[in-house]
């Protein structure tokens, strides 16, 4: 792969990336995270 | 010695809470909300951010979303700008695989096809599994979480079973397995660097697929370089840095750049460009040396 090509898809991704994280706390994917992550998650420990 | 010190921050930073490991509470504070780029489960006590994978799974396996992009986008992110550097430089498990490699004992190495592994089960656990097997009400499991990942056994489940005794009561073969898988894991990273890493962590998978762009990246002077194989012969995670200095299994711990006797490798200089050495270049090199 080219510097060049390396380059524009490092730009394509960064953007792709920013969209990303925007649109999905728009839409409220931070509360999800945010209530699973603070209570015990018994799959996780090898209970659920 | 310098990658040490960050891998200890970096450890320090995602589990700051260590007083919660007394009462075996979990941090419930804001910050969870946001991920941490390496792999942490967020059960540890100690949690201070959401364990990536985790909060994946937590989002594709939820009623409303079939597909996060806030951490789909934050792993973009952390890729784009680091690749695997987050495997070597900031991730707590990693730093806990390398502790446990430095118990004496004979050192193996990993046979290539153990690689791909871990793309199968970033397929099929992360997204796969979370989102095909639901329940009647749409949710699905984190299928990584439950059935392999030996962080969440480590950091969750001992500390966690070890002050609840209502916890303890429900232990069942699922645990049984999760802790089969973590003492394979242990045994595994004892006689093979990082063994988990290179062979199971979906983590490992994504930033390993962005190393081929990543800013963070390895450079190679063609015409510095002699060739003479040290670098590949330093590099525990068995890459050739000369001849795939952009491989998925290059965690950028900068080992081949010291060791180079022409420092023709460098580390972490985004804004470099590589210089290559085209056919005619390394015929007059060969030329020369003939000479």
């Amino acid at each position: 792969m080219s510097n060049r090509t390396k380059c524009f898809a490092r730009m394509v991704i960064a953007v792709i990336a920013c969209v990303f994280i925007v649109y999905g706390t728009a839409r409220g994917e931070l509360e999800i995270v945010l209530n699973k992550a603070v209570n015990i998650c018994l799959e996780c420990i090898g209970l659920g | 010695m310098k990658r040490k010190i960050v891998q200890i921050i970096a450890f320090g930073y995602s589990n700051a809470h260590l007083l919660n490991f007394k009462g075996g509470k979990i941090y419930q504070g804001k910050w969870k909300r946001f991920c941490n780029p390496g792999l942490n489960c967020y059960s540890c006590p100690a949690a201070g951010f959401a364990c990536p994978l985790g909060a994946l799974q937590a989002v594709n396996g939820s009623m409303e979303f079939q597909f996060s992009f806030y951490v789909v986008g934050v792993l973009l992110a952390f890729g784009v700008l680091l690749g695997r550097a987050v495997c070597g430089w900031l991730c707590p498990f990693g730093l806990i695989q390398e502790l446990i490699h430095r118990i004496p004992s004979p050192k193996l190495k990993l046979k290539k096809i153990f690689l791909y592994l871990k793309y199968l089960v970033l397929v099929v656990f992360v997204f796969m599994l979370p989102i095909t097997a639901t329940n009647y009400m749409g949710m699905g499991k984190p299928a990584f979480c439950q059935y392999i990942c030996p962080a969440g056994t480590l950091q969750g489940g001992i500390p966690l079973l070890g002050t609840h005794e209502e916890l303890r009561q429900t232990i069942g073969a699922l645990f049984s397995l999760k802790m089969t898988i973590l003492l394979l894991t242990i045994v595994g990273c004892v006689l093979i660097y990082r063994f988990f890493c290179r062979t199971l962590c979906p983590l490992g998978a994504i930033y390993g697929i962005m190393n081929k762009i990543s800013l963070c990246h390895l450079e190679v002077d063609g015409y510095q370089c002699i060739n003479c194989g040290k670098c590949k012969n330093v590099c525990k995670m068995e890459v050739a840095p000369v001849r795939e200095p952009d491989s998925a299994e290059c965690i950028r711990c900068g080992a081949c750049a010291q060791i180079c006797p022409q420092n023709a490798i460098h580390v972490g200089k985004p804004f470099r460009q590589t210089k290559w050495l085209t056919k005619k270049d390394k015929q007059c090199r060969d030329a020369k040396e003939a000479e």
